[in-house]
This record gives C-alpha cells, structure tokens and sequence, in this order.
C-alpha cells in the first residue's frame, strides 16, 4: 500500500485553475505529478457523467477548480458545478466508491502557490482512502486471471 | 408534464441483479423535461450501474438509447434492433413507457428506473408541483383557473374547509390553501359571486373510480 500512487484527475477552469497552474509552473512550485489536468472552458461546463466517466476509467479522485465564488467569468458557472459535484458524492456515495474521492476547489487565477498546495491536500487524502474501490475490484481480478483461470 | 422522480441505485441493481447485458432507455418526453429521465439522466445511470457491478466484480454491459417518446407505438418499434443480447431493459420513462415496452416485447424483462409522481409544471429551476387530479370532469372554469381536486389536500368541492390558516394549508404550512388562492383570484377578476354555487357531489366514476379509462376518437381512427 506504501507504494500506492493515485491516479488524480482536476477538470480546470480556464480563466482561473488553469492559469493558476501554469503561474505555479513559472513559479517553478513543485506539485504531485498524481495530477492530470483537463482544460474546461468554465466549471460550469462539467457535466455529471463526465465526472463519474473519470472514475469509471480508473481515477481514484477527482476534483474541480474553478474560480472563487462571485468572480465567475460566466457568472454562476462555479456555483452551478458546485451543486453537480455534490450530487454526484450522493451518487458516489450509492456506487460505494465514496463521496470523498470528489471535491469542488475554487482558485483565483492569482493563486499558483495555492493550486499546488490544493493539489498536494488532495493527493495526500486520496492516498489515505488508498486505490478506488473499482480499482481494488480491477486488481482482484486481473490476479485472478493472472493465476489460470 | 408527467412527473417522476429517480429511484435508488440500490433499487434498480436488485431488480438487474442476474442480467448481464441491459437497455438503458430513456424518454424523450415529459421525463426529458422533468429532468429525471432523458438522455443525460440515461448516461448517469448507465454508468453508474456498470461501476456498481464492477466493484462487486460482476462486470454488466450497458446500451443507451433515448427514444423520442415510450407512450408511442411508432418509436417503440424502433428499439427492436437495440435488443439483441440484452437481459434486461431498464426504462427512465413514466408508468406508461415502462407499459408500452413490456407490451411490445414481453420476451424481455422491462423495469422501471422512476417512480411516477404527478401531473404538474416548473414553478422554478429544479422544482415541479402538481397540477392536474386526473379526475375527468374540469371545473377550473368555475374556480379561477385553480384546481380544488389536486391543489386542496381535502379535494373539496365547496371550501375551504376549518383548516385553512392565513391562507396555509393545515397539512402542510408551505402548501397554500386552494380555497383562499380561489377566492382571491375570484376577487380579482370581480366575480366572487360564483363562490354562491354550490358544488354537487362530484360523479368520481368519471376518474379512477370508473375503473381503467379509455378515450376513443371515431373520426382519426384508421
């Protein structure tokens, strides 16, 4: 388990986390390379499915930055994923691959040293939960066929 | 629209358990509008369910589709080639879709994802409230556009009754009462004299007392 490294994936908002992580990297602040970035127009365009898809494809966590509540470059874009994310834990939750492998950040543009900081916090927690439930049923049963079946 | 609402993950897993291969199949219809069951609504099912069984190391195979309308015999017919294989469908659509595939194709086992709720509309985003009693016989002409049968808890025809309170509903304190939104809409349109017709005993037969009911249009009949 010691050696266990997540597989994270951050749907970014493009007017905020995702500059936000390109300052960190002028910067030169270091963050987990546990984290693969996909560039989202607005949080707000994140859609319930495309979050559990990232678990269904192996991620062990996932998150969404987007901008600092009220500064939405679309206005509501960061409160409307919001509200997705969190039903989506709910759905999460049901599946039994648990509600806190999800979480919703918000980022100003501004903030390189804090993206690195939200993406250590949140590697760190998803190697405390260890691999995705899917992912441990993954393994079991590549072992098992590993071993003739 | 009609309205429903999902039912548990849990649930619909119980009743797909043995089935290896299913039709996630959606309505194009009310349950689109509703929310609760288009497209979207198809593909958060359908993927969670696959994750379910995944972790429980029973692997399923899903097929989505989201047919214009499941009440329709025309569009039904057209899921016959999407069935091959499949154990199972699992339908989004209202009571009526859920029928209508099980009638077409009573080879296979159909079963719901929803449960039913209401005729209603939005009264706002993410909100919807029932409207229609389905009881055969409208009355809204005489009541202001508002109905008794559905929106009065008691489905009183000659209100309201001992507990209405500051125009509140004794059932529930957010629901107001049918009788006092009726007599202000009556007011306002300056015809509070209809409230001196009194209501007959309502002919229920006309609704479900009835039994299953059936409308027959002679003249589009092919």
């Amino acid at each position: 388990m010691s050696t266990f490294e997540p597989k994270i994936v951050a749907f970014c908002c493009y007017y905020c986390a995702y500059s936000a992580a390109d300052l960190a990297g002028s910067l030169r602040i270091q963050y987990p390379a546990n984290i693969r970035m996909i560039e989202i127009p607005c949080s707000g365009k994140i859609e319930h499915t495309l979050l559990l898809t990232a678990f269904e494809e192996g991620a062990d966590g996932v998150y969404v930055a987007g901008c600092m509540e009220g500064d939405c470059h679309y206005l509501k874009g960061n409160i409307r994923a919001r509200k997705r994310v969190e039903r989506v834990k709910k759905i999460l939750d049901e599946i039994g691959i648990g509600g806190e492998r999800l979480e919703m950040v918000n980022l100003s543009s501004s903030m390189g040293p804090r993206f690195a900081e939200v993406a250590r916090e949140i590697t760190e927690r998803i190697r405390l939960l260890g691999p995705s439930p899917l992912n441990r049923a993954a393994a079991v049963s590549g072992k098992e066929e590993d071993s003739g079946r | 629209m009609i309205v429903a609402e999902p039912k548990s993950l849990a649930e619909i897993a119980g009743y797909i358990k043995d089935a290896k291969k299913v039709l996630v199949m959606g309505c194009g219809g009310c349950v689109t509008v509703c929310l609760s069951g288009g497209q979207k609504e198809v593909d958060i099912l359908a993927v969670s369910l696959r994750m379910l069984r995944a972790k429980e190391g029973k692997p399923i195979e899903t097929v989505c589709e989201t047919l214009e309308r499941q009440c329709d015999k025309e569009y039904v017919e057209k899921m016959s080639t999407l069935l091959e294989g499949v154990d199972c469908v699992v339908s989004l659509a209202c009571g009526v879709g859920v029928q209508y595939l099980a009638e077409r194709y009573p080879e296979v086992l159909v079963v719901p994802a929803q449960n039913t709720k209401f005729i209603g509309g939005t009264t706002e985003h993410g909100i919807w409230e029932e409207r229609c009693g389905l009881c055969g016989e409208c009355i809204l002409a005489s009541t202001g556009g508002i109905c008794p049968i559905i929106r009065c808890s008691k489905s009183i025809l000659n209100g309201p009754c001992g507990g209405s309170s500051d125009g509140k509903c004794e059932v529930n304190p957010d629901t107001p009462c049918a009788w006092t939104l009726i007599y202000e809409q009556l007011k306002r349109q300056g015809r509070l004299a209809n409230l001196q017709e009194v209501f007959p005993v309502k002919d229920w037969s006309k609704s479900r007392d009835g039994g299953p009911r059936k409308y027959v249009r002679e003249d589009v009949l092919l």
